[in-house]
């Protein structure tokens, strides 16, 4: 398996890793069909840490659950192309798909406290994998998970590996899901909001270490996250969902300088920068809800909170070029586009 | 992990206490010994003589801490009716009575592990209804009239199993079925909810993303776990079966236990019961204990303690 | 997975008319409730109606037609439908008889340790702490006590009678009633209206009967409805061992002791009683099990 696609990666060195085209997953609940993601469009070059922003509930986590294949049974999935370099991760085989996943594409979990299995060593968990997905000796495990383990900052990595994981704290515990999730060398890593659960000291060092191992090893990264401030330290690229869809992906670089779309503006808005924001003042938000997704959302789904909308935004926008891959959904995206409002030294702090 | 030991024996020990204190003031409440011993028939003179040769004359603390020294030495003095040793008894029946215990106990467990493991796997399938159904009838099934039932079937008509007697392992088949079936229902119902709610888990879905066989994924990652709690009330399912014996050994003529407890208890035969009574709840408690110390080992978080 | 559900969502779920028409519909959509319901009222109905619904007199005995056997049998008649015991009195009337004995222990043995278990496990859960040690340890010891050889002995000594099995049995079934009343009333002992009460100075026994008491009951009579079960289980249990109710009563267990000599050759007589004993418990436990449905929609995955 590994052997074929490292050919095909050979042979085909443009194409991006992922490709994602009009993914959708529906999900039946008590009332009808949540329409969880409504049609997105990304991809994800090699070695780069794309950064999938956006509010709870905007469907970043069923995208990265339908990446990895690991959707709830009864959540239905269809996309008009899901393609994970040369595989159709449409049509793969359950069997096949288990095969990528781990070896090929792993993921880190948000939540570090209950994402290790109580019951067993460390050294166990980190070495399963491996040993699942390539004909390794036991030593050769072993010595693997420790280099990984020391390679992610924990010392006395030879006695963690005997520990529980109830042993361990979040930080260091989310560690060891980055050394598991690098045990196979894959070529991408979802992180679905990583360091959320974390403390800010420690979600720093994270970050930092998350950063350092992706251009290390060249590995790609679907960073998941709501936190800008996050984006800002680590985005090659970043794509902005609501409700559903993704609304704008930029380079971080001309996200910030140039959001063109009125969501990913107001977002930016609402972070405090020090030096703007005078003590004491109101929080900027966001007036109004996210509209429900069970039923079918006609039209633009951000235009009850907008405050550009008029009688064009009753028809869903098309993505628009802005600039050089910077697209938006947005019908007033080239006029939004231009003046440059937030000072993106402030925002990246 | 030894305070928690420490602290649990102690606890342990002092119920164990307790209720023989229980069992012995029992004795004393069913009014004059030396007139039930002596049954209706025995004259005023008899009755003095019963109450001198068993100590009965004495004050009440001087016969507790007497018949106590000698419980703890398993001295339990001697039965009124087998004119034997109480402990001899005990010792010659307590063989029939663990080999059904624990027969009954593996049978409760091979069935009602993978039952439940299925169950969860296959949620609201048939044989998630299956299993439902057997649950809830083999709560409500009365375990004599279910051991006679079993008489009837399969040692008269079918004539597969002996309907009584202890002298080979047939014997015990049917005795077991009844008693462990009384058992299965709590236990499958543990598996089942066990599992559903640790397939749940973040570490489940940790080990699928890391691409391991479903297998793998459940007997390793989601059984271990989920076969926890199962493991301690199959230690108190133990205990209750040693209680339930008395039940099911006189239903299948076992000559164990709780046979000797029945026999000894409509004879008025009370050095016999009370030692009973005290061994089998001595029993349970030793078996809690094991089952709270097994749930520590199985279970690294609590070790720590 | 994140909360993918917003709030507004939530709030969509449409409002039932009122809470009776809420109850009766999901009262009918619990399909072991609904079955367990009726058999009950329809037992309960038989027990009540017991002199009028039975042909003949459940202790007249008939030597001249003993062990005759039930209607389906090529000898039986329609004169003794179930046929006739030992003595020639008539099983069906005993039958029904019989469920007046099963469903009175079964409720008053509920009732007794309902409210032994209740008290002290509440106390427990309540004051915590020394309370909480004394009501552990009485409960561990109440656990250690093997309830059918405890029962028996017991019932020997005092004499077996059907008011002996009733207050044996309740003084020996009250520990799942502290179980489950002490972990409840600690969930609550927090919760901000017992706080509220507290702080506005509300006697205890209010605080306790008051707020405490209504909001643990659904988990108690789900308790009630097993320990009823399991109260009729014993009761048969012992007078089958022949130390609970006595003969003449027409106990179900005792009716099974009755017929156990003659079983290998007329079969019925244990099957029948049996066969009731399975139907009443049964259709308890099923209202045990859609009554816990009921109380935690979605909660429970049993």
């Amino acid at each position: 398996m590994s052997n074929q696609s490292s050919v095909e990666r050979s042979t085909a060195p443009a194409s991006p890793l992922l490709s994602v085209k009009q993914l959708r997953v529906d999900l039946p609940v008590a009332k009808g069909t949540l329409h969880a993601v409504r049609g997105i469009d990304f991809h994800v070059e090699r070695g780069e840490m794309l950064c999938l922003v956006g509010e709870s509930g905007c469907g970043k986590s069923m995208t990265s659950l339908a990446l990895m294949g690991l959707l709830p049974r009864k959540a239905q999935i269809n996309a008009d192309c899901l393609n994970f370099d040369g595989v159709d991760l449409l049509t793969v085989s359950e069997h096949e798909r288990s095969n990528l996943r781990g070896a090929r594409m792993a993921m880190i979990f948000q939540e570090p406290m209950t994402a290790l299995n109580p019951a067993y060593t460390l050294g166990n968990q980190l070495c399963e994998a491996l040993r699942r997905h390539q004909l390794v000796s036991r030593k050769a495990a072993h010595d693997r998970a420790l280099y990984l383990l020391k390679r992610v900052g924990i010392s006395a990595a030879e006695e963690r590996m005997r520990q529980y994981p109830h042993q361990l704290s979040g930080g260091l515990r989310q560690r060891v899901m980055i050394a598991m999730a690098l045990m196979c060398e894959p070529d991408l890593i979802i992180a679905d909001e990583p360091t959320t659960a974390l403390d800010v000291t420690i979600q720093a060092q994270i970050l930092h270490l998350l950063r350092d191992l992706q251009q290390e090893f060249g590995t790609a990264v679907i960073f998941i996250t709501h936190d800008l401030g996050v984006v800002a330290r680590i985005a090659d690229r970043v794509a902005v969902m609501y409700a559903g869809e993704v609304i704008e992906t930029a380079s971080a670089q001309a996200l910030f300088h140039a959001p063109s779309h009125p969501y990913t503006q107001g977002l930016l808005r609402c972070i405090p920068t020090p030096s703007k924001t005078l003590p004491g003042s109101r929080l900027q938000a966001i007036p109004g809800v996210v509209p429900s997704l069970v039923d079918k959302v006609e039209g633009c789904a951000f235009c009850n909170r907008c405050d550009h909308a008029d009688e064009r935004c009753y028809s869903t926008p098309p993505l628009q070029t802005v600039a050089d891959r910077h697209l938006s959904r947005c019908h007033f995206a080239h006029q939004l586009a231009n003046p440059a409002t937030i000072n993106a030294q402030e925002v990246t702090l | 992990m030894w305070a928690f030991v420490f602290k649990r024996t102690l606890i342990a020990l002092s119920v164990a206490l307790t209720i023989s204190v229980l069992c012995f003031s029992l004795l004393q409440l069913s009014g004059d010994l030396a007139l039930s011993i002596g049954g209706p028939e025995a004259t005023a003179e008899q009755v003095e003589q019963i109450r001198t040769d068993y100590g009965l004359d004495r004050p009440v603390i001087q016969q507790f801490t007497s018949w106590l020294w000698g419980a703890v030495q398993l001295d339990f003095g001697r039965s009124y009716y087998y004119q034997s040793d109480v402990m001899d008894l005990v010792v010659e029946r307590l063989p029939v009575t663990m080999t059904l215990g624990v027969m009954s106990l593996a049978i409760a467990l091979f069935v009602s592990i993978p039952l439940g493991v299925v169950a969860a796997l296959k949620r609201g399938s048939w044989i998630d209804r299956m299993a439902m159904a057997i649950a809830v009838t083999g709560q409500a099934m009365p375990n004599f009239w279910f051991g006679l039932t079993l008489i009837i079937l399969f040692a008269v008509k079918l004539q597969w199993f002996p309907a009584a007697g202890s002298d080979s392992w047939q014997g015990f088949v049917l005795p077991a079925i009844a008693l462990g079936y009384y058992a299965t229902p709590a236990m499958m119902r543990l598996t089942r909810s066990g599992m559903l709610e640790v397939l749940e888990a973040d570490y489940i879905r940790t080990a699928r993303a890391k691409g391991l066989r479903t297998g793998t994924v459940i007997f390793k990652h989601a059984l271990r776990n989920a076969v926890i709690p199962v493991v301690a009330l199959a230690a108190v399912e133990l205990g209750f079966m040693l209680g339930g014996s008395v039940v099911i050994e006189t239903v299948f003529s076992l000559r164990g236990l709780g046979q000797l407890a029945w026999n000894a208890i409509s004879r008025n035969d009370y050095p016999v019961v009370q030692a009973i009574v005290l061994i089998i709840a001595l029993f349970y408690i030793v078996l809690t204990l094991l089952a709270d110390i097994l749930n520590a080992v199985l279970d690294p978080r609590l070790r720590a303690r | 997975m994140a909360n993918i559900l917003s709030p507004q969502v939530a709030a969509e779920q449409p409002l039932a008319a009122t809470w009776q028409s809420r109850l009766f519909r999901s009262t009918l959509n619990n399909r072991s409730l609904t079955i367990g319901l009726l058999i009950i009222t329809s037992l309960g109905v038989v027990a009540l109606l017991a002199p009028w619904l039975a042909p003949h007199d459940p202790y007249l005995q008939n030597t001249a037609n003993r062990m005759v056997p039930p209607f389906w049998h090529d000898t039986g008649s329609w004169t003794h439908p179930l046929g006739t015991d030992r003595l020639g009195r008539d099983y069906l009337s005993r039958l029904i008889y019989g469920t007046r004995i099963s469903l009175f222990i079964g409720i008053v043995v509920a009732l007794i340790s309902g409210l032994i278990g209740t008290t002290l496990g509440v106390l427990a859960g309540y004051f915590g702490g020394r309370v909480d040690a004394v009501v552990s340890y009485l409960l561990t010891t109440r656990l250690a006590m093997p309830v059918v050889l405890v029962a028996l002995a017991m019932a020997s000594l005092i004499g077996g009678s059907m008011l002996t099995v009733t207050l044996l049995l309740g003084l020996l079934l009250w520990d799942r009633f502290a179980v489950v009343a002490r972990s409840a009333t600690q969930q609550l002992r927090d919760a901000e209206y017992i706080q509220a009460a507290q702080a506005l100075g509300c006697p205890l026994h209010y605080i306790l009967l008051r707020e405490v008491l209504p909001n643990i009951a659904g988990a108690l009579i789900v308790v009630a409805t097993l320990e009823v079960a399991n109260a009729i289980l014993l009761e048969a249990t012992l007078s089958f061992l022949g130390m609970g109710v006595q003969p003449p009563s027409p106990s179900w267990g005792l009716m099974i002791a009755e017929g156990k000599a003659y079983m290998f050759f007329q079969p019925w007589v244990i099957t029948i009683p049996g066969s009731a004993l399975f139907v009443l418990v049964l259709a308890i436990n099923l209202l045990g099990d859609g009554l816990r449905d009921l109380s935690a929609p979605g909660g429970r995955n049993e």
